[in-house]
């Protein structure tokens, strides 16, 4: 969606304090007093569709329809801040987090978005300190938010095919500062199946795969007793497979879809036909209104409703989400 | 690697039980779900038999158990499943034959079954297991043979639930725990389904080491939820309104070690937005400066009386599930305390920090007036996710923070999850599915503060002129010491200096789907069009450049 505005701006790494995604440790926490630096990555915000991911680079400028921002005004300046080009347009600058990376991150292949992404967490019970196992990298978008579970401690290893699609991935986790969490690797798992140096080690694994039954012999021996496994597929065959190759090994096997329906609000601008006892006639009388309970912005009677409906388009299909634990035998 | 853990005791993660750690019971995959606290007294009931959960601790999460029937009495050991190797294929065989049976001939007239109630409890009496008396029924039954193969294998299952029931020992999670309250007391959560919790928790961005402030009112599984991806680092703060905390009592189901306790700390809403003076000490303008007009009816005082609690919690019965028939002595012993009041240093410094980011969960509440008198003590940029069951709250409150411009990215989504039935040759959605798990309203906090210097900050609160007090202590890299403010609706400001972005540029807005109104523009006008600086404040930082 804004790929063509991509500019690479690339500057060496390493320099601590500097913004990242994850709070490694508290010093480097956003807070009142921490504003934008030399170095920093930003999400660039010009609309709800449109962001970019910026490394703050003093001497540098940003382009966009909106004019020409010159890094170094961003300099000083909170999170969250307006910022104004030379021809007095504005974007805002905001703190990254997986959910906007989601948003901004440069996809190589079909990425998971917020949805399936919170849910596999909850489901897979991931927490501070466990170690997960993904196969494909793809993107990076899972990794991303897998990575934010595990911090502080835990560790994410995630394993890829595609050299060139580890490389990228690699240098997308040094931008966003997570990569002292996770590890990529090229290696394919469906032929290979997992190191063995992970038997029996892995909390929880994660399986983005065209024919994940081939892994799953493979991720038994990796996932501790009663750890979970999820695999994501699109396809209901791929799901019948690889069900029927879980039953051996796995119990609690769940298959699940989720989708987000999103809503748009505005005001409805409803002609009111000058009600004589000044009620509102927009307000079906179901409820009496409560004179001291009731706070909104022009609380009086001629205030518009506000109304929802949900967004006209919307994602029909994502993927199916099979869960399962290794059975515990001992 | 530090992945690999010690298998017993409190420890993160444990995968063992231990004397006093609490469990989620699931009996019959499912049909029954309860919360237990295991010692060597406590008991489960099942049917009208009672068993000892003595045999479950030092077992791994995960295992099965099944009912014996002993020499004296019945009890539960330990079922290892045969790996269904076999099974699998036999099934796999039957699904190509072509199936010949079908029900045309099959009658409910109550007479298939020949074995009756007494000849099932002569055969318990004589020691048969419940597997023997599911098959001593199946070969008594006169239709058994003519049904299918799936229904054959829905009758087993039928009997064996109800002759030989299982006990799985689940951990509890976040996960184990909503999904638990959702089967069995929805409306004690709010109807917070657990896909949603995830989603509050990655709009939130909760991970390590952040300062996560929530309104509970859903029993403490949010703040239990939070803790648990903060795994000891950070702090979740459950602030409440009036003078009685939110209860926590899900907390108590999570087997949380004392250093994930330690950081669930509640705060009272007054004590998190008091005013500072400019020695760091509260002064005593909190009872004018932070009126909060929806709260009429709860006094702004401190002291904790014994009212009831907020209406979704009942009668602060502690009691977290009546099903539990548990010794209660076993509850005090080894549950750590969560949700302790924060002193006075913590507070100083989320004030001086802000929080990083906000959930509310209080779902008989309006969100509106709860998320402008919160999101001025999140840091900047911070997220927000806001969860309510019905829409037309949030509707109300994205509109407002439209018109406010308190945030950006704002959303309203609603997560919609459905369960699938994988069979071979029978994959099919499921039947039943939760209707709605409920709304969430997420977004970012905007930069929005004004800089003020103690003076004026005075002579505002003279006026009165913050409805909320949003006013924090911010000392500044030239050694200044100002305090930010945020600019308040409906407030006479008029004579207020600021540094607001007078001259707005004639740049795009980022899109909002409202069309302001006349009510609205005259809002805007309030918090917006401040005249020129009456005082000069050449140090404040924020000072935007109306280039």
């Amino acid at each position: 969606m804004h790929g063509k505005e991509q500019k690479k701006m690339k500057t060496k790494v390493g320099v601590l304090g500097l913004l990242r995604m994850l709070l490694m440790d508290s010093s480097k926490k956003i807070s009142f007093s921490r504003c934008i630096r030399d170095g920093d990555l930003v999400i660039v915000y010009e609309r709800h569709d449109t962001m970019k991911a910026v490394k703050v680079c003093e001497n540098s400028v940003l382009q966009n329809r909106f004019g020409v921002f010159k890094h170094s005004d961003w300099i000083g300046k909170p999170f969250g801040s307006k910022v104004f080009s030379s021809k007095g347009g504005f974007v805002y600058l905001l703190a990254p987090t997986p959910e906007l990376w989601t948003l901004v991150l440069s996809h190589r292949t079909q990425i998971l978005y917020i949805a399936d992404i919170s849910f596999v967490i909850m489901y897979l019970e991931v927490v501070p300190g466990c170690l997960v196992l993904e196969s494909g990298t793809g993107s990076g978008s899972l990794t991303t938010s897998l990575a934010r579970a595990v911090a502080p401690k835990g560790h994410v290893y995630t394993f890829d095919f595609h050299e060139q699609r580890a490389a990228s991935a690699r240098e997308d986790f040094d931008r966003t500062g997570i990569s002292n969490l996770v590890t990529v690797g090229v290696r394919d798992i469906q032929g290979e199946g997992f190191p063995d140096e992970f038997s029996g080690l892995a909390d929880s694994v994660f399986l983005d795969l065209p024919q994940p039954w081939l892994a799953i012999p493979s991720t038994r021996n990796m996932l501790k007793q009663d750890g979970t496994l999820c695999s994501f597929s699109p396809c209901i065959e791929q799901v019948q497979r690889s069900c029927e190759t879980l039953r051996s090994d796995f119990t609690d096997i769940r298959t699940f879809e989720i989708l987000l329906r999103t809503y748009e609000v505005r005001e409805w601008k409803l002609d009111h036909s000058k009600p004589d006892d000044g009620s509102s006639v927009a307000c079906p009388p179901c409820k009496r209104r409560q004179p001291s309970s009731e706070v909104t912005v022009g609380d009086n009677a001629n205030s518009p409703a506000v109304i929802a409906r949900p967004s006209a388009e919307t994602r029909g299909h994502t993927g199916y989400l099979t869960f399962a634990r290794r059975k515990c035998l001992s | 690697m530090s992945e690999s853990k010690p298998e017993s005791g409190p420890v993160p993660n444990p995968r063992v039980t231990w004397e006093g750690c609490s469990v989620l019971l699931d009996i019959n995959d499912g049909d029954r779900l309860v919360f237990a606290r295991l010692s060597a007294g406590s008991t489960l009931k099942i049917g009208n038999k009672t068993f000892s959960l003595k045999p479950l601790i030092g077992c791994p999460f995960g295992s099965l158990f099944q009912v014996e029937s002993g020499k004296e009495k019945p009890y539960l050991s330990r079922f290892v499943p045969p790996t269904e190797e076999n099974n699998v294929q036999d099934e796999g065989s039957c699904q190509l034959q072509e199936e010949s049976r079908d029900n045309r001939a099959i009658i409910d007239n109550n007479q298939a079954q020949s074995l009756t109630g007494e000849d099932i409890e002569a055969m318990r009496r004589q020691g048969a297991t419940g597997d023997e008396i599911v098959e001593a029924l199946v070969a008594n039954s006169a239709t058994f043979e003519k049904k299918t193969q799936f229904s054959q294998e829905k009758y087993r299952l039928k009997k064996q639930k109800k002759y030989a029931p299982r006990v799985l020992l689940r951990r509890p999670f976040s996960r184990s725990i909503c999904e638990a309250y959702f089967k069995k007391y929805p409306a004690r959560i709010g109807f917070l389904r657990v896909d949603a919790l995830s989603l509050l928790l990655s709009m939130a961005n909760v991970t390590a080491n952040s300062d996560v402030l929530v309104v509970d009112m859903v029993g403490g599984l949010v703040t239990g939820a939070v803790a648990e991806r903060l795994g000891g680092t950070g702090s979740v703060c459950s602030t409440y309104l009036g003078g009685t905390p939110y209860p926590i009592e899900i907390i108590r189901m999570f087997n949380f070690s004392n250093e994930i306790c330690k950081r669930i700390l509640r705060c009272t809403f007054n004590d998190l937005c008091s005013v500072q003076n400019e020695t760091g000490e509260q002064v005593n303008q909190h009872e004018d400066v932070c009126a909060m007009e929806s709260q009429s009816n709860e006094k702004t005082s401190l002291s904790v009386s014994t009212e009831d609690v907020h209406l979704s919690s009942k009668n602060g019965d502690t009691d977290l599930v009546p099903e539990n028939e548990l010794s209660t002595s076993s509850k005090t012993c080894k549950a750590p305390k969560a949700g302790e009041k924060a002193t006075k240093e913590v507070i100083q410094s989320w004030k001086e920090n802000g929080f990083s980011s906000l959930i509310v969960a209080a779902p008989e509440q309006d969100a509106w007036s709860l998320v402008k008198d919160l999101l001025p003590l999140l840091t900047y940029s911070a997220p927000f996710a806001i969860y309510h069951q019905y829409l037309q709250p949030l509707a109300t409150c994205m509109h407002n923070l439209q018109h406010e411009k308190m945030a950006i990215g704002l959303q309203i989504s609603e997560p919609w999850l459905r369960e699938y039935q994988v069979l071979p040759s029978r994959t099919h959605p499921c039947m039943q599915m939760s209707g709605t798990g409920g709304y969430i309203l997420s977004g970012l906090e905007l930069e929005t503060w004004q800089f003020f210097t103690g003076k004026e900050l005075q002579a505002m609160a003279r006026q009165e002129i913050f409805r909320s007090c949003n006013i924090l202590l911010h000392s500044q890299p030239q050694d200044l010491t100002i305090f930010r403010a945020r600019k308040t609706m409906g407030v006479p400001s008029r004579q207020l200096s600021s540094k607001t972005q007078t001259a707005e540029p004639q740049a795009e807005e980022p899109p909002s789907p409202t069309s302001s109104t006349s009510s609205s523009q005259h809002q805007n006008e309030v918090a917006e069009e401040v005249g020129p600086s009456k005082v000069d404040k050449p140090t404040t930082p924020s000072a935007s450049s109306n280039s």
